[in-house]
């Protein structure tokens, strides 16, 4: 296998988008990384796409020939691939990119990850989210997904004592790295009393656990190594790839607040890249609630279980802490267009390793990581990348 | 949810109707007719539950979608049988009522209405034992 870089990224502004349609958003993030590689499009030999459900947002399918095509790519008739995991979809499309390099079937490719989720009603994406559950025991006995969330939630705290509190304030640390991202949805800082007082969504999680419905787009561009210093002078090489499965119900679970695919992805990812958890200088994990982004980080090891409560009150989490997790803002404040959330994240720490993340950067990042999931754990992405 | 998705489910939706392994005594609800820890020697069986089993963990939906949304605010759970497997259910009880540990056995109730068709769907829920 031939060790694969990252030469170019790109990202539109995550948010409510109503002037920009579903292909404006995917051809600004292209050009935006094509533009940051210094890279013509005629030098693309594929490309892969994340998209979770482009079917029920805007009812179109198909999507791979339609980024190929308004990419400009379709009279070269390159290889173009959708890529579906529900919220992981992004994840999984920057590993087959990653795959795809590393064998030698390809050189220069194309990992983005689009979503459209404001053209339809609140009630409609709702349920179309629901469908990254499992729809004929989960959805059709009255299912959200901020119910499942908030299932596990209920059990982690039943189970580990941790208080309410301490569960906000990864909304609290988010938002104030998303106030310090110009690309997030939202900018303003919160307090602990925001979440605390903000609207009940399904018990114990309120508006603010909740990450938003949002429209974006992200895409990076991968090369071999040996070939990246013809495109860029800060190659960041991808030092690991690794997904994982699990039951696609929450109900079927060892264990309702562990995801074991996270636990196992996370393990496959240290051992390729022969590192440990205090290798890691900063981590883009999928905190799709607020619970989401304590099990995350636990199950990827940074802390013991029924811990991360504390270790985020104490501010480990938090821009000058140990570990700082979601420099981005995390889903919560950036926004989680889903198929795009996983390109983002890569996006994110590439330009930590860069030194370019303006007033959320880690100074001496050398390595990061990535976790992307999809539904409520039944499938996980995680990626290790570093500085070369 | 179509008509003949749903009708396709009947007995096991309305009457609890499951499946275990007879190889390795596995019971299964939902029902599942291939078993993950014998595979092709399991010998996959239909079983009729007893109803009865032990709140997991819950919550309450306040958002609710729109085929449930007339329902207010409601209990959903996750349950383990008195036979061993988890499902998701919703509880019929006072939201404050619920708690984790709580025992709860089967009935049968409206579960969703079709906003489109008007067509409302039946099935099994638990309540307070
Ligand atoms: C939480 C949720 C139900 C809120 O939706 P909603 O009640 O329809 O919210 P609305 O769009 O009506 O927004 C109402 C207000 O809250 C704000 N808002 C919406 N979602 C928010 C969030 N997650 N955090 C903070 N503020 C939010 C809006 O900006 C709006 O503010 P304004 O009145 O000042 O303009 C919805 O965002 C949701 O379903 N989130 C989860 C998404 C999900 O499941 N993703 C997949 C997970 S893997
Ligand atoms: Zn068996």
């Amino acid at each position: 296998m031939r060790d694969v870089a990252v030469i170019g990224i790109g990202c539109t502004r995550f948010g409510e988008k109503w002037s920009e349609s579903f292909r404006d958003m995917f051809v600004e993030a292209g050009a935006l990384a094509l533009e940051d590689a210094q890279l013509s499009g005629e030098k693309i030999d594929a490309m892969y796409v994340g998209n979770m459900s482009a079917g029920r947002f805007i009812e179109q399918e198909h999507i791979g020939a339609l980024i190929a095509d308004y990419a400009g790519m379709a009279t070269r008739h390159i290889p173009s691939t959708r890529v579906e995991a529900a919220c992981a979809s992004g994840g999984l499309a920057f590993r087959q990119a990653v795959i795809a390099v590393a064998s030698g079937m390809e050189d220069i490719v194309v990992a983005a990850g689009v979503e459209k989720m404001t053209d339809v009603e609140p009630g409609a994406s709702t349920d179309a989210l629901t469908g990254a559950a499992d729809r004929e025991w989960e959805g059709f006995v009255g299912a959200t997904f901020p119910g499942l969330y908030a299932m596990i939630a209920k059990d982690y705290m039943h189970k580990y004592g941790m208080t309410r509190e301490q569960l906000a304030q990864v909304a609290v640390k988010n938002h104030y790295n998303g106030a310090r991202n110009p690309i997030a949805q939202f900018q303003q800082e919160i307090t602990l009393d925001t979440v605390l007082r903000s609207t009940m969504v399904a018990e114990p999680l309120r508006l603010f656990d909740c990450s938003p419905i949002t429209d974006g787009a992200a895409a990076v561009i991968l090369a071999p190594l040996d070939r990246a210093r013809e495109f860029t002078d800060t190659p960041i090489k991808v030092l690991a790839t690794a997904q994982a499965s699990d039951s696609i119900a929450l109900h079927d679970r060892r264990d309702i607040s562990t995801m074991d695919a996270t636990v196992a992805a996370g393990q496959r990812a240290f051992k390729m890249a022969k590192l440990t958890h205090k290798d890691i200088n900063m981590v883009e994990v999928h905190d799709c609630f607020s619970i989401a982004e304590l099990c995350a980080i636990e199950d990827l090891g940074f802390c013991k279980k029924g811990t991360a409560g504390k270790f985020t009150a104490d501010d480990e989490t938090a821009l000058g802490g140990k570990i700082p997790v979601n420099t981005s803002g995390g889903l919560k404040a950036c926004g989680h267009p889903v198929g795009a959330t996983g390109i983002k994240q890569v996006y994110e720490i590439v330009q930590q390793l860069r030194g370019t993340a303006g007033k959320r950067q880690i100074d001496g990042a050398k390595i990061g990581m990535t976790q992307n999931v999809g539904g409520t754990g039944a499938t996980v992405a995680v990626h290790i990348l570093g500085r070369v | 949810m179509s008509v003949a998705r749903f009708w396709r489910k009947i007995p096991q939706r309305y009457n609890l109707i499951g499946t275990k392994c007879e190889t390795c005594k596995r019971h299964f609800f939902p029902p599942r007719t291939f078993c993950p820890d014998c595979r092709r020697e399991g010998k996959v069986v239909d079983h009729k539950f007893s109803g009865k089993g032990t709140i997991v963990t819950y919550t309450i939906i306040q958002t609710a979608p729109d085929q449930f949304a007339s329902h207010g605010p409601y209990v959903l759970a996750i349950i383990k049988l008195d036979e061993g497997p988890q499902m998701t259910t919703q509880i019929v009880c006072d939201p404050s009522e619920a708690k984790i540990g709580m025992r709860v056995k089967s009935i049968f109730r409206r579960i969703a209405t079709d906003g489109e068709s008007g067509i409302i769907h039946y099935g099994t829920k638990f309540a307070p034992e």
